[in-house]
């Protein structure tokens, strides 16, 4: 147990900031962003306490947890399409990183916002493809998809985005 | 396409909020967390995780709660938003209504059943420290009854200022000192001047006439009985050899 709690530890301070912007670009929001991340890491910690030594030994991290955070978005996502930001929620409670400044945070709010309009199995795919630039082998892996159709959706997302910028910019 | 892929790489750069991992740790039981409560006392900071309330102390700062923390505990410690129910279990907890779950782990078992005893003295009485050595079974272990109170990680709320010395003497008190300790005890309606003229006197029992009972004189039976009936005892032999018998609430003595 003692052992655990430190992989445990490790993994948390390891991956926070790939699995908290994994939850942001998947879910378009700093809040939903954090539950993800959170529901992620607990998710995890049940099942390290269950598994053998040797299993949490050979854990391939990483992956292990982008599969498990994309099954948490999956969930909540279920049956609710996905909700619009308030453009104008700020959410002072987030301190930003030094090298988020404010211009820069509400450009990539609004590249989350605009990825987050996606339907999922599009920005899933997405997202890993491209935002966390997994190889279409472990994006496959994470979403438990095959790899033609993880690119086909890669594909589609791609192609929807880029729609979307030409109407803004046309409008 | 490249503009497009390249903007999305933007995305994965974005960082955790500050805390954020020591608020995982905390919600995985790992870590305490931590808040300032204002009560009855004052302001008290609380440290509490899923087993219960695991430490509190009438701090002068955050910091230096902290750093006690970290030295006496031995954990991280996060500091959260109250919970909004904490707040009313914890003035349950201080007005003697309902009992609260305390994590006591890291404490030794004679620690623990020592602090576990210390629970069952009710609000406005005290005991001797003999009193809970004898409860728990170790009668000769009165010192390290004393070691173990004054080693509370949770003053207040494990009333450890409800025992005092035979002889009237307040003590000493973890939680701020004999002040402290007169003043919570004064809060919950101890009367301290008569209690210490009794000892003074060497006076430990009080009997009453009517009912041939004897108790600790802060015990709530016999408290309605006349003035004139009531009796004192210097020791549990002489109130026995009186024809008293123990109370069976307060137990001055083991119940034979």
């Amino acid at each position: 147990m003692e052992g655990t709690e430190r992989v445990f530890e490790r993994l948390v301070r390891d991956h926070q900031d790939r699995i908290y912007a994994l939850g942001f670009a998947l879910t378009g929001n700093r809040h939903d962003a954090e539950e993800v991340a959170q529901d992620t890491f607990m998710r995890a910690f049940r099942a390290l306490c269950t598994y053998p030594p040797d299993r949490v030994r050979e854990l391939k991290q990483k992956a292990w947890l982008h599969r498990i955070a994309v099954n948490v978005v999956r969930n909540r996502m279920r049956g609710v399409r996905p909700r619009l930001v308030e453009l104008n929620g700020s959410e002072p409670s987030h301190a930003s990183g030094p090298e988020e400044d404010v211009l820069m945070r509400a450009e990539i709010d609004e590249l989350a916002a605009r990825v987050a309009s996606l339907p999922l199995r599009y920005r899933e795919a997405v997202v890993l493809r491209h935002v966390h630039e997994l190889s279409y082998a472990e994006a496959a892996e994470a979403l438990g998809q095959p790899v033609g159709t993880v690119k086909a959706n890669v594909h589609r997302g791609l192609k929807m985005l880029r729609g979307e910028n030409h109407d803004n910019g046309d409008a | 396409m490249t503009t497009a892929t390249l903007e999305l790489r933007r995305l994965g750069d974005v960082r955790a909020p500050a805390g954020f991992a020591d608020r995982v740790l905390a919600q995985a039981g790992m870590a305490d967390s931590y808040s300032v409560f204002d009560t009855v006392l004052g302001p008290v900071y609380v440290a509490w995780n899923r087993l219960g309330v695991s430490a509190a102390m009438r701090s002068k700062s955050a910091a230096e709660f902290e750093g006690w923390f970290r030295k006496e505990i031995g954990r991280q410690l996060v500091r959260v938003a109250p919970p909004q129910d904490l707040a009313a279990k914890i003035e349950d907890q201080l007005e003697g209504n309902k009992r609260m779950r305390f994590d006591l782990r890291g404490l030794t078992p004679f620690s623990q059943a020592v602090l576990r005893k210390t629970l069952d003295i009710p609000r406005g009485q005290v005991r001797p420290y003999g009193w809970i050595a004898r409860e728990i079974g170790h009668p000769a272990a009165v010192r390290a009854v004393g070691t173990a109170l004054a080693n509370n990680p949770i003053p207040y709320f494990i009333p450890c200022h409800r025992v005092i010395r035979t002889d009237g003497v307040i003590g000493n008190y973890g939680g701020g000192g004999p002040e402290a300790k007169r003043d919570i005890l004064t809060l919950e309606g101890v009367q301290l001047k008569r209690l210490q003229e009794l000892a003074r006197a060497g006076l430990r029992y009080e009997g009453v006439r009517t009912t041939k009972v004897f108790c600790f004189p802060t015990c709530y039976h016999g408290r309605h009985a006349r003035e004139e009936n009531f009796v004192y005892f210097h020791d549990e032999a002489e109130a026995r050899a009186a024809g008293y018998r123990p109370c069976k609430d307060c137990r001055p003595a083991a119940v034979a």
